[in-house]
């Protein structure tokens, strides 16, 4: 009974969530907001598709990074020297995203806690190295997108940002129901079950390495497409830019921030963190002083200090019954 | 030529252990990732560089004074950060170290500028010494010198000392500790002094013969947690050791393939080994 109404109350608010996001940028119209908004859902996104194998499963990644330049990579090389449609390149990017995902992960669930942590950040290190040295994909320069006329086959749009919000939206919305989906099917029970304690769910019969493998896949897939889509709304990429540690540590925090293994967390992490930096970057961040960092660490830390359990944690201890608690554990 | 480069790899090695060691502590015994020891150690050769600027010292003599100041560095994160988020769930210890470094970096950089300093008249720079066929910068040899000294001076510390047995019970078992009468929170206070120390020496030691600068201390972060890694988390031995064997894996492998993917064959290798070893070359 409570469990039902639990679940009803999170899709209703989830829901309205998306619904303000999805009118807002039609509301005001500037184009400073357009951006930051397409970033902040973008980012929501990927911390959704991060928080599955680190939120739900437990196995904290540094290296997503990785994935959605992998994307960003398949997608600019088929476009700019084969002219094909970003959106082939896209979903070519997130199958062989996947399978990397897949070749490293399986040697990578031997190891636990930490020791995984920092594999997966070695990985993304290596990967930035190998595409840094690359001459096929003009290594260290990066590549330049051609411009070519407006239109949805070649996902380019000039006049205005609000098509590039559209889309990033659907995709958004395509990662959210997959992460709703998973939280809420068996697989979704596993995952928290291996997440508490691995021996445990051995022992109850789950094979914890099998579905920590599909979490880390599900996860590559939607974090890589989101590097196509980036690619193709910057229309400029560099390894240093979609393989950075950086990056990945972005992803990591905002879903911290947020609240880890919850579905809220990573748009309220987004929506706090992306307008933040965003706009302490376009105040302080002309000055080339670093300013708008400073800002943006300290505020980080004291989020830390004050509210370890997230923002989510916050809103919890206000709006609802401590029981709702979904914060995980980790390491 | 060979044996060149692997003379300067242990020597680099024996530094990067240093830095690694600092990280280790604080990661064993508080089981907290400390991704601000980069920035501590950044901040520690700028002390190097202004001191040497400012008052003309030797950053080799103004060494304890950089020491020290590490020290009061890594004991205030802990009084005012770290404390509030030991025991907070899930990665919020990363969040606060991570912005932390954040912070720190671009205030280095808000302060001092982004320009590449050099110190060039400490009394060891541009000299060489020549043992046989090897050729090393007197720089380099003093530098390996000192972190040897620190990390045994470290070793001993935890190993022998009655504090130092402390650190490691508290490291153990918190609560066991403090039942049997350890403050434990002046032990953890004191692990991340001794911990920002580490990089204290190092940062002084390294700002004769790197350039510095506000992005000068990610980079051995990076690798510090590649080599506590590769030690096992918390294991002093372990950081010693494999620091000196990344420290070959890098000279080696970029002579052999190219500098560029040095640090790839750096990640690589631990890949390799933590198949092997899954927790670590000396881990349990």
């Amino acid at each position: 009974m409570v469990a039902s109404k639990h679940l009803f109350k999170q899709k209703y608010i989830l829901g309205w969530i998306c619904i303000v996001i999805a009118i807002l940028p039609l509301a005001i119209h500037n184009i400073n907001f357009h951006h930051v908004m397409i970033l902040l859902v973008m980012y929501a996104a990927l911390g959704q598709a991060w928080n599955i194998i680190t939120g739900f499963t437990g196995q904290t990644s540094f290296g997503h990074a990785a994935f959605f330049g992998i994307g960003a990579y398949t997608s600019s090389v088929l476009f700019w020297r084969y002219m094909l449609s970003p959106w082939v390149g896209m979903l070519l990017g997130a199958v062989i995203a996947t399978t990397v995902a897949f070749l490293v992960s399986y040697p990578c669930f031997k190891l636990k806690g930490h020791y995984f942590a920092i594999a997966t950040l070695a990985i993304g290190e290596i990967i930035q190295q190998l595409f840094v040295s690359w001459e096929y994909v003009e290594g260290a320069t990066g590549i330049s997108l051609p411009v070519m006329g407006e239109g949805f086959l070649q996902l380019q749009f000039h006049r205005s940002k609000l098509p590039y919000f559209y889309i990033v939206y659907f995709l958004f919305i395509l990662v959210l129901v997959t992460a709703y989906l998973v939280e809420h099917s068996k697989m979704g029970y596993y995952l928290k079950a291996i997440r508490e304690s691995h021996e445990v769910s051995e022992a109850i019969g789950i094979n914890p390495t099998e579905y920590k493998v599909y979490a880390m896949l599900i996860s590559a897939f939607l974090t890589s497409i989101f590097g196509s889509f980036y690619a193709s709304y910057i229309l400029y990429i560099d390894p240093f830019m979609v393989f950075s540690l950086p990056l990945s540590m972005r992803i990591v925090l905002l879903t911290v921030l947020g609240g880890l293994g919850t579905l809220y967390g990573p748009i309220i992490g987004a929506a706090v963190l992306i307008p933040l930096s965003e706009y302490t970057r376009i105040f302080f961040g002309g000055t080339g002083k670093g300013i708008d960092l400073i800002i943006f660490g300290f505020l980080v830390v004291a989020v830390a200090c004050y509210q370890p359990k997230g923002i989510v944690g916050l809103f919890q201890k206000l709006f609802f019954e401590p029981s709702t608690a979904g914060g995980g554990k980790n390491g | 030529m060979l044996t060149q480069i692997i003379a300067t790899g242990i020597l680099m090695g024996f530094v990067y252990s240093l830095v690694a060691v600092g990280l280790t502590l604080t990661w064993g015994v508080l089981d907290i990732i400390n991704f601000a020891h980069g920035e501590f150690l950044m901040i520690s050769m700028y002390s190097a560089f202004w001191i040497y600027t400012l008052y003309n010292v030797d950053p080799l003599l103004s060494l304890p004074l950089t020491t020290i100041m590490a020290f009061g560095i890594g004991y205030g994160t802990y009084k005012v950060i770290i404390r509030k988020v030991v025991d907070a769930p899930g990665l919020t210890a990363l969040l606060a170290t991570f912005g932390f470094s954040l912070l720190l970096r671009n205030l280095a950089q808000f302060l001092w500028s982004p320009n590449y300093r050099f110190i060039n008249q400490s009394f060891v720079a541009d000299k060489k010494l020549t043992l046989g066929p090897i050729i090393i910068g007197l720089p380099q040899v003093f530098a390996a010198i000192g972190s040897i000294l620190m990390t045994l001076a470290i070793f001993y510390f935890i190993e022998r000392t009655k504090t130092g047995r402390a650190i490691q019970a508290t490291a153990l078992d918190k609560h066991t500790a403090l039942l049997m009468g350890i403050p434990t929170e002046k032990i953890y206070a004191l692990t991340f002094g001794i911990s920002g120390a580490c990089v204290g020496v190092a940062g002084a030691l390294m700002s004769t013969f790197f350039p510095i600068h506000p992005q000068s201390g990610a980079l051995y972060s990076l690798l510090a947690f590649v080599i506590v890694a590769l030690g096992g988390f918390g294991n002093i031995k372990g950081a010693l050791y494999s620091g000196i064997l990344i420290g070959i894996t890098e000279a080696v492998g970029g002579f052999l393939l190219g500098t560029q993917f040095k640090y790839a064959i750096v990640f690589l290798m631990y890949l390799v080994v933590i198949q092997i070893r899954p927790k670590g070359l000396f881990g349990w």
